[in-house]
């Protein structure tokens, strides 16, 4: 049988050297700094004041609007500031500062969770279910931490008739949905069990590249009672962009525009149905995620179980400290992460892993012409013209890269990574379809 | 022979005849002030006055759409050409310069971070809000001086964008694309400016650039009707300036971090007496 993938896309070396490393838990770092900006929506809005003292897994902050999702203390302890913080995204943003007491209690010395559902959660109305998914904070982990709940709301008419795991984990360096499938797979197949059920699907498939074998056995054995197909995917880098994989699995191609709903599908990292089990289960909100902690420039690279807001610079010191001078931090994976201007940012929901790149690993050849090798276009998962676009995008051309579909970029890296000539085609397609939806939004 | 002269002497006589015809019949009216107009416009296309080029502009002004004052290149003498065309009172118009408020180039000011994209302001912005470390100094990767349709903008070697204010009509070009709001529009009339766009208080900004504005108080101290401070930021009062007041530049000499600046003649350069500030 032919193994299934989606046209374009590339193969990056892989440095997944934590593949074989057990999830870890993370100590208790002395200050958390928990950011209201963790999701892809409007902030959440804070509901402590300095000195309030919380328990792990309290409410700290509450969703604004329906494209949020609220925010929860990860451990116990006093709230000493809420001000603004330098956030993953480079700027101040504004946070909840906790100090931890150390006991890191859940309240009413409930363990492990809050409020443990007495009744089988199969029974429970869809809606219900998908409140409770929303109150617990749960958000995509695969990095893009788009509200899940939101994703689980398809708007009357579209019939939703798959569920897709992502489990394909195709960035580099990163292993944390690897050992989570190894580890705790029956967390994931309780997720998709609520899934299932919130959605009334019936076809779930699980995708996984075929580099992990381990993984796709564990989960062949897991499913063996249900009915979930477990499917190995080829390796190729960004097969776990949503669409990528949606056509890797099922054969359909979303339309330019589209979302993964239009051709009846709905796509969630296997950490994220992780995440939605705990949250039904065990009433237990997200307030610790998986993270991969990597990179040459690391002593000891490890996966861990990290609260959100631990400071980068406790999860190096929890990985042995640094080897020698880090010339560049990432926080998720290299194609897709976002450098960071400093250890002295928190970890947050869409942390995936954090990877320190000492000065072998980071190139800084300056750009050169463009020599027409059309690399980049056929290397395009989203099937566009990288050079074109990228060209107008620098001639400010807006009307002209809108019609080239700018905007079907996924912004994977792939033109850029391939690219002979290192020119920054990612970040000028970046920069021009910002300037489409200006002037959509003008107009 | 005759009848080759014959023949094509007719197929041309045919021609004229048609080509006459149909230059009465199809005829565009067209306003001989429109032309008038376009003849005394600069001929930049620049679109400062908001129309697609000088013909636009010509157009709407000769329909009486548009006040003739709207183009910043031409100057008071073709806006009083335009008027006298139209059979308007020419307004006076107060001639404008584009003015980069920023002296802190790279070897003056610090960087957070090592930025090595496209070489564009506003993708650098999008990027932690820019290298620089100062938030409102000139990134100096040269959008403006890219932008600007008179070649009035030049970068340095240290990445600073320097206005040529003799070459520079006033269109405003490049005011919006800056993603810092640097360049500021300014009276002709005046030369004197404070070169600092930065509000945080002084002794952050001390800690990122050599010539920031401290809001010492100094200026405004030396020349009071001249200067003014808001937001910890001094600048020129231009409303007061316009008017021969004495003492915008009695406050020169008194700015510790030099950042008031004649323009006109060109300045000296900076005195380079203190080391590189620390990263902040």
């Amino acid at each position: 049988m032919k193994i299934k993938r989606f046209p374009g896309g590339l193969h990056p070396p892989e440095h997944k050297s934590t593949a074989a490393r057990a999830i870890e838990p993370c100590s208790l770092p002395d200050e958390l700094v928990i950011p209201l900006a963790q999701h892809i929506g409007a902030p959440a809005e804070p509901c402590v004041v300095i000195g309030d003292t919380v328990a792990k897994g309290q409410v700290i902050a509450q969703p604004r609007g329906f494209v949020s999702v609220p925010i929860h203390a990860s451990s116990s302890g006093v709230v000493t500031a809420v001000e603004p913080r330098l956030h993953p995204m480079g700027r101040p943003l504004p946070a909840i500062v906790i100090k931890p007491d150390g006991r890191d209690a859940w309240p009413d010395g409930l363990e492990g969770g809050m409020n443990p559902l007495l009744v089988d959660p199969l029974t429970l109305p869809p809606s219900r279910l998908r409140d409770m998914v929303r109150n617990a904070g749960v958000v995509g982990l695969g990095g893009a931490t788009f509200p899940t709940h939101v994703k689980l709301s398809p708007p009357g008419g579209k019939k939703i008739n798959t569920l897709i795991l992502n489990g394909v984990e195709c960035e580099p360096y990163l292993t944390a949905d690897h050992r989570l499938m190894l580890e705790e797979p029956e967390r994931i197949l309780a997720g998709i069990d609520i899934l299932r059920r919130i959605l009334g699907v019936e076809r779930v498939c699980i995708g996984i590249e075929e580099n992990k074998p381990d993984a796709i056995a564990v989960m062949r054995d897991a499913c063996a009672q249900r009915d979930i197909e477990v499917i190995a995917l080829k390796v190729m880098y960004p097969q776990g962009a949503e669409k990528q994989l949606i056509f890797a699995v099922t054969g359909r191609q979303t339309p330019s525009g589209g979302l993964p709903m239009d051709v009846g599908v709905v796509v969630q990292n296997v950490g994220t149905a992780a995440a939605v089990a705990d949250a039904i289960i065990h009433g237990r909100p997200l307030v610790e995620r998986i993270a991969t902690i990597t990179g040459p420039a690391l002593v000891e690279p490890k996966n861990l179980r990290i609260r959100i807001g631990t400071s980068l610079r406790h999860l190096v010191a929890e990985c042995g400290g640094l080897r020698e001078e880090v010339v560049k931090v990432i926080m998720g994976g290299p194609m897709m992460g976002h450098t960071q201007l400093s250890l002295d940012v928190p970890a947050i929901r869409g942390t995936s892993g954090l990877l320190l790149l000492d000065k072998n690993a980071v190139a800084t050849r300056s750009e050169g012409p463009c020599i027409r090798c059309a690399r980049c276009v056929s290397v395009c998962p989203a099937r566009l013209l990288p050079t074109t676009i990228s060209a107008y995008a620098r001639r400010d051309m807006i009307a002209e890269a809108e019609r080239f579909n700018a905007l079907d970029c996924i912004e994977c890296g792939c033109c850029a990574y391939t690219c002979p000539a290192r020119i920054p085609l990612v970040q000028s397609i970046r920069q021009v379809k910002g300037a489409i939806l200006a002037k959509r939004r003008l107009s | 022979m005759l009848e080759a002269i014959l023949s094509l002497g007719g197929v041309g006589f045919c021609a004229a005849l048609a080509l006459g015809f149909a230059a009465q019949k199809f005829a565009v009216e067209v306003d001989a002030r429109e032309a008038a107009i376009l003849e005394v416009l600069p001929g930049a296309n620049c679109g400062a006055c908001g129309f697609p080029g000088c013909g636009g502009y010509a157009r709407a002004v000769a329909s009486g759409a548009v006040a003739p004052e709207l183009c910043p290149p031409g100057g008071p003498e073709t806006v009083a050409r335009i008027a006298r065309i139209i059979g308007v009172a020419a307004i006076a118009v107060d001639p404008q310069v584009a003015v980069v408020i920023c002296q802190g180039d790279q070897q003056r000011a610090t960087e957070k971070y090592r930025y090595l994209g496209i070489s564009d302001c506003r993708a650098a912005q999008k990027l932690a809000d820019g290298p620089k470390t100062c938030p409102g100094g000139c990134l100096g990767l040269g959008t403006c001086a890219a932008i600007c349709p008179f070649g009035a903008i030049t970068m340095t070697d240290q990445h600073l964008a320097v206005i040529d204010r003799d070459k520079c009509v006033g269109c405003r070009k490049c005011v919006e694309p800056c993603p810092r709001q640097v360049i500021k529009m300014t009276p002709r009339s005046v030369s004197v400016h404070v070169l600092c766009n930065s509000h945080d208080k002084g002794a952050l900004v001390r800690r990122y650039c050599q010539v920031g504005c401290i809001a010492c108080q100094l200026c405004k101290k030396a020349a009071p009707e001249a200067y003014v401070i808001e937001d910890f930021l001094a600048r020129v009062d231009y409303r007061h300036a316009v008017k021969p007041t004495a003492g915008v530049e009695v406050a020169i000499d008194k700015c510790p971090t030099h950042c008031i600046r004649d323009d006109n003649p060109p300045p000296a350069p900076v005195p380079d007496e203190k080391p590189a500030p620390q990263a902040a």
